[in-house]
Parts: structure tokens; sequence; C-alpha cells
């Protein structure tokens, strides 16, 4: 491992969240802290309600009953919009860039919340307007540097083979540049070097700017190599939270992973 | 004119004031309703089986009722008319998929909605030509008297014609529901691809659904036709079934009767009650005032399934 | 070898941004303008001018506008002839109440009105999305030609129903009215359009215009990012609607001179959304092309007969043409669904490498 941020104080705690839909319960009395510059693995199969806490977290599901605590603030609805304010960015499971848009474009999206001035400036594309344009664009360069993507920065994301189309949406999630990451399966899908290559990535994240990474991933090698703790759910229940060390040998979760009977 | 009045107290007083009239105002837009819900069930049978908002189906009817007049006026029994247009609106169908709808499988909504509309364009352009744009009587032999049943006023046209969406509306609900062929569709409907890779014929499948909305706008220009005659105007009842549409759901059989019935009632007792101080001919606009209201409670419309929205 | 970008190195992100980053593209748009400006006016004559070029350029100003609600935020409009309208009789309202208002200021006012209109009418949009919210609008269609039908205020009671466009004069040369002439609302309507274009390219290529095809795109991944929904769509609507009201105010006060709400039928929203699908949607270029197509086809396809010598009945020749314009719009998605905009892009594609081209 490289040598690492020290691990902080806790940025996100997510205390007794439960959600249902339609009598499933997706969620149920989850908590579990995130510490400030720590690498977070959520883990479990398919169905454990992974992707339901990532959307807790964002505000894109308002968890039925629990709380969750960013920064200090307390809060049990959010709209995303504000998630995003307050700086949590995300991937998605199944790529979710705008498909119409170039690569540049996309990750210029991201810098959207930090973008000041009104329509009426944007018209004119010009003064204020043109400087503030031209500032973001610059970060969001830095952005497509850091990714190695710069050949593909004016081509339509539609047409990027998946991989790449990956590090996109990693790039516009970065542009914003988020204190808490999250990553929906940011290597499901791909061979060998795209995962190298991701995971190099998010280690350089995690490192040079010192962002809180939380990621759901399959790949046990991958979880195990990167991740500072894992929690693991099955059912919507948190089983097992710990180092990758404590968690390999935890009956709850080789249960779970074997699929011995609830 | 006290706006307060005109709007809130007068209306509901002149209800109060003659229930009967009012029970047969509801009656009235009750069997309006059948006949929008007619034109409407054209609609959802394609969007359900192949995701096209076909804005065509007005002139569908039009092309029906033009082409059935036609064989009519020609000297044609009525009942070998009406088959001959049956198979008319069949061979439609097929030219429709094989000149449209195929080479624009797989793209968007939106591409497919204009090119019915070109298809609109063509159907009454093509009717026009063929049959003539003067307005024609069409007499297909179904009693149209008035008769009285416990004081109350009705028509025996408006109860046969709900009578004829009511088997209409049960055999599709059957074909739907309970064939294979309605299985398929309803694959089909949710994705054309997956459908496509189980082996099911995708184009056979939009053949004989545009064949049955074909039909369906036959049934719906007999009856409009024979209310109130063949003419071009009869391509813009489809404006009126769109209200219905949203009110009902794009893809409920069942909501587009309901939703049928719920526009043609909320519209007669809007045109009769309120109407008449704004100077009437609120029919254009009312229904999509009424769903557009309701939509913003239930965006899914009447029938809709609630969606969860997943990332 | 004529057409060709290497060679020409951006040494900023301005320059990198610029609306024409290459040259031949700059000098292209600026012998259209010169064309634009400086010939056509007087080369065209009368007929050319009012019954096809001017209707063009006006009908052009309102796909823009609607490629910007429809085509660049993905709410899809059936109202736009409504929100035109708006725009009309905005215009015939002000200036009648208040003569000594400069027209031109009188059509910028009623483009502020008709924006206002839209957006009232696009607040379904949060909750309503594609062929629903498309239905949604005619809601609008209708509602507002049947009001300023029936409500006589908005045409100065006037027996005929009909607004008609006064005499207005702009630093003393006669803009609108019955002796306007072509030439000069010719100038008008081109100097709107250009302004216009200017604009909505500006806008779409910023923060506005990626928070719209954010929206179009992936609605939620967009909401998810911090794009506020309803502000980005209300704001579309409203920018929209301002085209079309301006555009609408136009057809009366530079073409028309005349109108009742027929003129603002669901046929002209139809017809501007056909200029923008066959132009292509998410293109500003798209929309001025389309609506160069959709307003020459019909003239073409009357005065063809007469070109060739074969008799026809008039009302026979209006059912043929409706076929003629139905068949060729379902032709033409066939061939290019992404429209002329996607058609003149492969010609340049094609031009960069010839006469090599591979």
């Amino acid at each position: 491992m490289s040598p690492r941020n020290k691990i902080g104080d806790v940025l996100l705690a997510v205390d007794g969240v439960s959600i249902s839909f339609g009598g499933v319960r997706a969620l149920d009395k989850v908590s579990f802290d995130v510490r400030a510059h720590e690498i977070l693995a959520i883990i479990g199969p398919n169905g454990a309600g992974k992707s339901s806490m990532l959307n807790c977290i964002n505000g894109f599901y308002h968890p039925q009953e629990g709380s969750i605590t960013f920064k200090g603030q307390r809060r049990r609805q959010m709209q995303t919009h504000e998630a995003a304010l307050q700086g949590i960015a995300r991937t998605f499971q199944n790529i979710a860039l705008f498909k119409g848009m170039s690569t540049l474009d996309n990750i210029m999206t991201g810098r959207n919340l930090k973008m000041k001035r009104n329509f009426l400036w944007q018209a004119l594309y010009f003064g204020p307007a043109l400087r503030e344009e031209l500032e973001h664009r610059a970060v969001v360069e830095n952005v497509i540097d850091f990714l190695e993507i710069e050949s593909i920065r004016k081509t339509p994301v539609g047409r990027l083979p998946y991989g790449l189309q990956k590090r996109v949406e990693l790039g516009r999630a970065l542009a914003a540049e988020p204190d808490l990451l999250l990553l929906d399966e940011p290597m499901a899908g791909m061979n060998y070097e795209e995962k190298e290559d991701m995971v190099r990535f998010i280690l350089d994240v995690n490192d040079e700017f010192g962002t809180t990474i939380v990621l759901i991933e399959h790949d046990m090698s991958v979880v195990m190599d990167i991740s500072d703790r894992v929690v693991v759910l099955d059912y919507g229940r948190k089983i097992a939270e710990g180092t990758p060390d404590q968690v390999r040998v935890n009956q709850d979760v080789i249960d779970a992973y074997l699929g011995v009977g609830h | 004119m006290d706006l307060w009045n005109v709007l809130f107290v007068a209306p509901f007083a002149d209800m109060i004031g003659s229930p009967r009239f009012l029970l047969e105002v509801i009656i009235g837009g009750l069997l309006t309703g059948v006949m929008y819900s007619l034109v409407a069930l054209g609609f959802v049978l394609i969007f359900k089986a192949s995701g096209v908002f076909n804005f065509a189906q007005g002139a569908m009817v039009l092309f029906a009722a033009l082409t059935l007049v036609g064989l009519l006026e020609h000297g044609v029994q009525v009942l070998f008319a009406l088959a001959a247009t049956g198979i008319i609106m069949v061979l439609l169908a097929i030219a429709i998929e094989r000149l449209i709808l195929s080479p624009l499988v797989n793209q968007e909504g939106i591409i497919l909605f204009m090119a019915t509309i070109g298809l609109d364009f063509v159907l009454r352009g093509a009717g026009q030509i063929a049959w003539g744009s003067n307005v024609k009587p069409l007499d297909v032999g179904i009693p149209d008297k008035p008769f009285e049943v416990a004081g109350i006023l009705l028509n025996s046209f408006d109860l046969f014609a709900a009578a004829i969406a009511a088997v209409l509306v049960t055999v599709l609900a059957v074909f739907f529901q309970k064939t294979g062929v309605g299985r398929a569709l309803r694959a089909v409907a949710d994705d054309h691809q997956a459908a496509l890779s189980v082996g099911i014929p995708l184009r056979t499948i939009w053949a004989i659904v545009w064949s049955v909305a074909g039909i369906v706008g036959l049934v719906a220009g007999i009856m409009w036709g024979a209310k109130s005659g063949v003419q071009f105007s009869l391509s813009l009842i489809a404006l009126k079934a769109l209200p219905v549409l949203i009110l009902g759901g794009f893809t409920s059989v069942p909501g587009a009767i309901i939703g049928g019935l719920i526009i043609g009632v909320g519209e007669k007792i809007a045109e009769i009650y309120w109407a008449p101080p704004f100077g009437g001919a609120i029919e254009n606009w009312f229904a999509y005032m009424l769903a557009l209201v309701f939509l913003l409670f239930r965006p899914q419309g009447l029938f809709g399934e609630r969606i969860i929205e997943r990332v | 070898m004529l057409y060709r970008e290497a060679g020409q190195f951006k040494t900023s992100y301005a320059a990198d941004q610029a609306m024409f980053p290459i040259i031949q593209d700059r000098a292209f748009i600026a012998m259209v303008l010169i064309i634009a400006y400086g010939v056509v006016p007087f080369w065209a004559n009368e007929y050319w001018l009012q019954a096809v070029i001017i209707p063009f350029l006006i009908f052009a100003l309102a796909a823009v506008g609607l490629n910007l609600l429809t085509g660049y935020a993905g709410q899809l409009s059936l109202g736009t002839g409504a929100f035109m309208a708006v725009g009309a009789y905005a215009t015939y309202k002000i200036t009648t109440i208040y003569p000594d208002i400069n027209i031109l200021v009188v059509f910028l006012m009623s483009g502020l009105i008709a924006a206002g209109v839209g957006m009232v009418f696009g607040v379904p949009s949060l909750r309503i999305k594609g062929f629903y919210l498309a239905v949604a609008t005619l809601a609008a269609q209708f509602f507002i030609q049947w009001l300023f039908n029936k409500v006589g205020w908005f045409f100065n009671y006037n027996p005929s129903g009909t607004i008609i466009a006064p005499p207005r004069t702009v630093f003393g040369v006669m803009v609108a009215g019955p002796e306007a002439t072509a030439q000069v609302r010719y100038f008008v309507a081109l100097v709107f359009l250009t302004v216009g274009t200017v604009i909505a390219k500006n806008l779409v290529r910023g923060r506005v215009g990626r928070a719209w095809m954010a929206i179009r795109d992936r609605d939620i991944a967009a909401e998810i990012i911090g794009i506020q929904p309803l502000q980005t769509k209300l704001l579309a609507f409203g920018i929209s609607s301002f085209y079309c009201g301006v555009a609408g105010a136009l057809s009366v006060f530079l073409w028309l001179g005349s109108a009742e709400t027929e003129a603002f039928d669901i046929n002209v929203s139809f017809q501007v959304l056909f200029m923008i699908i066959i132009g292509g949607l998410g293109s500003i270029l798209g929309s001025i092309l389309g609506a160069a197509f959709i307003t020459l086809v019909p003239i073409f396809l009357t005065n063809a007969p007469a070109l060739l010598n074969i008799p026809f009945p008039t009302d026979l020749s209006k059912h043929i043409e409706e076929i003629i314009f139905g068949g060729l719009i379902i032709l033409f998605l066939i061939a290019e669904p992404n429209g002329m905009a996607r058609l003149w892009q492969i010609g340049k594609e094609k031009l960069r490498r010839w006469p090599f081209p591979y």
C-alpha cells in the first residue's frame, strides 16, 4: 500500500437507516461510520441493499427511519442537489453519462454547481461569463490529464468503449472536487488491465486529494487490496464491519456468500 | 357579472334545481365518453405493443370511414363493404409496417412519433383523393331513436355504441391476457431487443397490432360517421382522444375506457353549466386542462403503475 | 485540401471554445452573413421576400427557440403555436395602448410575456415526461387559442376578431404596417434571427446548455450531480417561449399584417416541430436548415404543377401536397433520423478527408 493520508475524524455517520419498497425491506437499521480520507468498501451479495445505501447517502432515496450525518450536519430528508452542494459526488452501477455530449462537456457538468454566472451573462458568452467558463475548463483539463483521457476530449461519450465511459464518469464526479466520493461498482465488467487502471486512479484520488471514498465492489481481491475498512450487507442488514482481514474470516460473511440458509 | 357567482354558485344551483336534467347531461356525457374511448383504444393498442405514439390514429379512423362510405356509395352490400374495409385496413397495417416501422426499428420514440405525423398527412390526403372530401352520411343500419326510461331521455344509437365498446374491450382484454399473441405483444412492448432475442417475430407482431388498431379505427369510424357524418373533421377526434390517454395511461385498456367516460362527463358538464358566460366552445381545451390538473397529482395516470426510479 | 483543421493550433482554451474554431468555418459564416445582409435584400424581389424569405426567417427564429426546449432540454412541446400567439397578441395590445414605445422594444417585451406564459405551462414538466408532457402542452395550445378567440379585450373588440398591425416607425423608417417595404421588414427579421441565433449558440455551449442536455440525456444522474430539474426545465421553457413569442410577434407585424388565432393553430406547432426534427434535434444550425426546408417544400409543391404544365384542380393538388409532404417527412426520417445538421456534419467530415478518403 502506498503512503496514505492520515485517517481523520468521522465524516459521514449512517445511523439506523431503514427503507423499504412495497414491503421489501431494502435496508434494515444499517449503521456505520465513514472517516475522513479512508476508503470504505461496502460488499454483499446481489440485492443486499448496497446501491440503496448509496442512494440514501446522496439524497436520492429518503430513508424512512434513521438519520445520516455528514460533516456534522444531521438529516433525514435531503435533496440530491443539497448533497451535491455539500460535497458528495458519485458514479453509477450502470453508467449514467450524458450520451449526447462530448467527454469534455460531460466532465464540465460536474462543475455546474460551482459556476455562478446567470443565464443572461451566459447568453453573451463574454466578460465574466467567458472568464468563468475558462477557469472551469482549466480545472476540467486537470481532471482529464489525471485520468489520461486527453485523446477522447471531444468524442461523444456514446461512442466510447465501456471502460473509457466508466473513466469519464469518474472524471465527472471528480470535477465536482467532492469530499466524499461514492463509487458504485467502478470495476464491473472490466478486463484486468482496465481494473488495474481504475484501482490506480482510485488510490491516487484518495492519496493526492485526500478524498474519502465509499465504494461498492464485487471483486474481492480488489476490495481486500485497497480498502481500509469493509462493511458487509446481506438482505438489507449489516452483518459485519472491520478491516479486510477481520471480515475475511468472519463466519457470518462466509455464510452469506456461500448461501447458508437464513 | 360576478365571477365568483358564475364560477361557484350559479352552476351548482342549476344542477340542484333540476336533477333530472343533470342526470341527462351525465348520461349524455358518458355516452360521448364511450365514443372517445373507442378512438383512444386504437392509440393504446399501438403504444402498448410497439411503444409508438401513433398520431395517425385519427387519420386511420377517417380513412376507414371514408373507404366504407365510398364502397357503400358504389352499391356494395353492407356486410361485404365492412369485410372489404377490414381487409383494406389490414393491408394498410402491413404496408405501414413494411414502409415505415421496420426501417425505423430502434429509433427513439420521438422519431417514430414524427413518422406517424407524416403518415397522418399521407392518409388524410390519400383518403380524400380516393373518396372525395364532401361530408357524407353513413348509414349502416344502427337504429337511432330517442326513447324514455324513467323520465330520462335516451337514444338507442348511443346505447348501441356503448354495447359495441364493451364487446370490443372484452375481446381485447382476452386477446391481450389469454392468448400467445397477446403475451408476445406485451413482451414486445417491454423491450424490442429482448423480445427479438427469444424469437418473437417483431414484424409480424407489429403488423398484427396495427391491423387490430386499424379495425378498432374502423369501428370508431363507423360510430362517429353514423353520428356526425364522414368528413375531414373526423380525423380531428384524435385530438379529443389524447386527454383520455393521459388520464387513463398510455398502456391501459381499461384506462382508455374510464378515462373516456370521465372526459366525456366532465366536458359535457363544463360545457353546459360553466361555459355559456364565457362564450362557450370550451370543449377544445377543457379536457386537456382536466387531464393536466389530474396528472399533477397522479403523474402515472389512472391505471399506470407507480414508477420506482433506480440508478 | 480546402477544409482542414490540421495546422490550426489553439494556444488557449478561449480559442478552443470559440463558436467556430476553424478558420474555414469562420470564412463560410462571414460569407453567409454578407449574402444575407448585402445581397439578398437587393436581389430578391418583393414576392420572394414577402412569400418565402421573411416567413423563413421568422419560423427559423421559432425553430431555434423550440430546439432549445425540445432538442437540448429534451422537453417535447406541441404548444409552439400558442406561445407565438401570446407574443403576437401581447405586441398588439402593448403597441395599441402605448403607441409611443419603440416597436422593437415591444417585440422584446412580448417575448418576456410569452416566456412567463411558457413557464407556467412548463411547471407540469417536473412531474410529467415524454409524450405525456407533449399532450399536456396541447392544453396550452388549445386554451390560449380559445382565450384569444373569445375574450374581446385581446383583439380590442374588433368585430372581425382579427388583430391588425398598425403602422409603426423606428427612427423614421416604417417597420410595421401596410406601408413598410419588404426590404425593411426583411432586415428587421434578419437582425432578430442573427442575434437570436448567436445568443442560442452561446447558451448551449455554456453551463445552461450543459444542464439542459444533462437533463435530457439522464435526468436522474443530472439531479444527482446537483442540477435542479425544475429550475433548469423552467428556464428552458421560458427562453424557448421567449423566442417563440418574438417570432409570433414578428409574424404578424412583419409578415402577415393581420391575423386571427387560426394563424397560430396546432398546425403551426407541428410545422415548427417538423423543422427541428428534419433539421436536427439539438442543433442550432439544424433549426435554420429545417426551417428553410419546411417553408420551401410547400411553395415548391404548389408551383411545381404550373411549372410542369400539369393542370390540377386546386383541391386535388392540396391533397397531393399533403401526401407528398407527409411522405417526404417519413422518407427523411428513414434516411437520416438525425436530421439535416447530421448530413451537414457528414459532408464536412468528407470534405476534411478529401481528396484522400482513407
